[in-house]
């Protein structure tokens, strides 16, 4: 009877998912030298029946400034407007220093409806390297800004763009009604969406591989629970309720398992949970901690963190069970393991003399590079295109979002007046 | 779950002084025990040796319960309402990144292990903490362990499985906010909370 009345209680306190206006602001705090310069003009909008409700250029501009490797000109500084590729006199934009120009339009085609076009230009070569043209509506122009983004990233670098994917994380708030709201918004902060609001605390949010729903630790029965919701439907389901630790739910490459953290059994270890057949298998038997395991692409490895040898280290273990081996011996302090797609690089918290800094470990050289300078971060998280690293860092009563570009050189802080943001995990790629 | 518990339950919010002491070898077990991990079969061990403690704890129970519940109750209860003695010190401290407890803990916490034994209608909940630094996966395993050490005292004293319940909140719950080592101190503990049904 309690436990029906505490489950209809939670049933009408906690499932809201609605649209929030709490936007991020992006600040770089970080600047490169040698990235490259781009010049990119605002879109013309003339011809439309009203006013665009975002600035499609300067959110591209925000975008590819963020990644490090491209530097945008700030647009007071712009020495022309055009907005084709027949109206660009290349020689200014050689005077003015960009070695890259992106020109657009915005064209409507019915009320609400858009044709978003624009060109990528080679400065010194005065050629087109890309031009495309996409519909739009009104509720998606955002998410087509950042495609025009990473369209640009992929033609000058070479590698995927990720700025057209999403990001999950928590946020605490003192004195708001529910005190703690799982969020979802795009990669830079706007369009925060509401997962979960809550009086409990809320933790240890993990994207599936499809983007479309979450696993997260709830306290709303106050203790922690691992819980799987879908996002466009706000359906969930709770998956581990054992006695003793529920944490750390990770999903697998396939979709098919979480690995998890339980407790039942003794000290916290590493299981895996096939979610269709609710089979749980047993990883490590250590009577130490066992926590935070995170899959490699392939499936076939997980690499978590024990403090099996005195103190907490990476080790990495078979899905089918064995030995674990151990993976850092740097310091003595690192956990939180992000595996890079291409799995060659480890980002972790690394604790060094009392601070706890992101650091990235690559595997191949064992070499150990501290990426922050700041000195109580966690939560590291790679990018779908293994080029930045999103973490949270506290700065006085409050946790900021972070990212930092993997060779250290380039961060931004995504700030926020509101609450003490944390556990950023940054999506998968939107399916093409 | 307390607000909405449809049992007639007190929550006990006071302190006490009743001492129940018990005998050093078991203390030094303990001791023991807390200075390495614990392994499953040390731990097996030490729940059966808790039950002949339970045995011990049995007599306290028939003793005060032969009038009936209800003076059962009323003892428990105003036995946790004193503001002094170890009963009333329902906060039990840790080093950083460590679940091993003081040889002062662990006498704290005999006095708790043996208070719940002899009052079966007393259950414990014991609310682990960890300070904010570090991941708050590994720190919310820490603030099992820092509970499961703790338990391990109170059944090693006789308490029942069923009356002692662990719940780990790692980082997400300090006592004391700030950065400062002060803060971080009050914040690696486990919380006693105390139901009498």
């Amino acid at each position: 009877m309690k436990q029906l009345i505490i489950y209809l209680l939670a049933g009408l306190l906690w499932i809201m998912p609605v649209l929030a206006n709490a936007a991020l602001t992006i600040e770089i705090t970080g600047g490169v030298e040698g990235a490259l310069p781009i010049a990119v003009v605002p879109f013309d909008t003339s011809r439309l029946s009203s006013k665009l409700p975002v600035d499609i250029a300067g959110i591209v501009a925000s975008d590819l400034n963020r990644s490090g490797v491209l530097k945008s000109m700030e647009r007071t500084r712009l020495p022309a407007n055009p907005h084709y590729s027949n109206q660009v006199q290349y020689a200014r934009w050689r005077t003015a220093g960009q070695d890259y120009l992106v020109v657009g339009r915005v064209l409507e085609k019915s009320p609400g409806l858009y044709n978003i076009e624009f060109q990528l230009l080679d400065v010194l070569k005065q050629k087109q390297l890309l031009g495309r043209s996409m519909p739009a509506k009104k509720r998606n122009l955002r998410s087509r800004a950042h495609q025009i983004s990473d369209f640009i990233y992929e033609q000058i670098t070479g590698t995927r763009g990720a700025f057209n994917t999403r990001i999950a994380f928590v946020r605490a708030q003192k004195d708001a009604a529910r005190k703690y709201v799982l969020q979802v918004a795009d990669t830079d902060g706007f369009n925060a969406q509401n997962v979960l609001e809550s009086d409990e605390p809320i933790m240890s949010p993990s994207w599936s591989p499809d983007g479309k729903s979450l696993a997260y630790v709830s306290f709303e029965n106050e203790r922690p629970e691992i819980f799987i919701q879908h996002l466009a439907t706000a359906r969930r389901s709770k998956v581990a309720g054992f006695r003793g630790l529920n944490s750390a739910p990770s999903w697998s490459p396939d979709g098919k398992f979480l690995a998890l953290v339980l407790s039942k059994d003794g000290s916290p270890d590493i299981y895996t949970l096939n979610t269709a057949t609710k089979r749980l298998k047993r990883l490590t038997t250590h009577r130490s901690i066992d926590t935070e395991p995170v899959w490699s692409s392939d499936g076939r490895t997980i690499i978590f963190t024990s403090d099996r040898a005195g103190s907490p280290q990476l080790y990495r273990i078979d899905v089918g069970g064995g030995k674990p081996k151990r993976v850092t011996f740097e310091g003595r302090y690192n956990t939180a393991a992000s595996l890079s797609p291409d799995g060659k690089f480890i980002a972790m918290v690394h604790g060094e003399r009392g601070q706890y800094k992101i650091a990235q470990y690559e595997r191949e050289t064992g070499n150990l590079t501290v990426l922050t300078d700041s000195s109580l971060d966690e939560s590291p998280s790679f990018s779908p295109n293994g080029k930045m690293v999103l973490y949270a860092s506290t700065r006085g009563n409050n946790g900021f979002l972070y990212a930092v570009s993997i060779d250290g050189r380039a961060k931004h802080k995504l700030s926020d007046q509101a609450g003490d943001i944390r556990e950023p995990v940054w999506g998968p790629f939107e399916s093409k | 779950m307390k607000l909405y518990n449809a049992m007639k339950t007190w929550i006990i919010a006071g302190l006490v002084a009743v001492v129940v002491t018990a005998c050093a070898t078991t203390q030094e077990e303990m001791i023991d025990g807390d200075g390495a991990p614990i392994d499953d079969q040390a731990q097996t061990g030490m729940v059966d040796d808790g039950s002949s403690g339970g045995a011990d704890a049995t007599g306290l129970d028939g003793a005060d319960g032969g009038d009936g519940m209800a003076i059962s109750d009323m003892d428990a209860i105003s036995r946790l309402q004193q503001t002094e003695g170890a009963l009333a010190n329902r906060t039990i401290y840790f080093e950083f990144d460590s679940a091993k407890l003081t040889s002062e803990s662990i006498q704290i916490l005999e006095t708790h292990g043996s208070f719940v034994a002899g009052n079966g209608e007393v259950s414990v909940r014991l609310e682990g903490h960890a300070d904010e630094r570090g991941s708050r996966e590994y720190n919310i395993a820490l603030g099992d362990r820092r509970a499961q050490s703790v338990r391990r005292v109170l059944l090693f004293q006789g308490a029942s499985a069923d009356q002692v319940e662990t719940v780990s909140y790692g980082e997400e719950e300090p006592a004391m906010q700030g950065h400062t080592e002060e803060a971080w101190a009050k914040n690696r503990r486990v919380e006693l909370i105390y139901t009498v049904n």
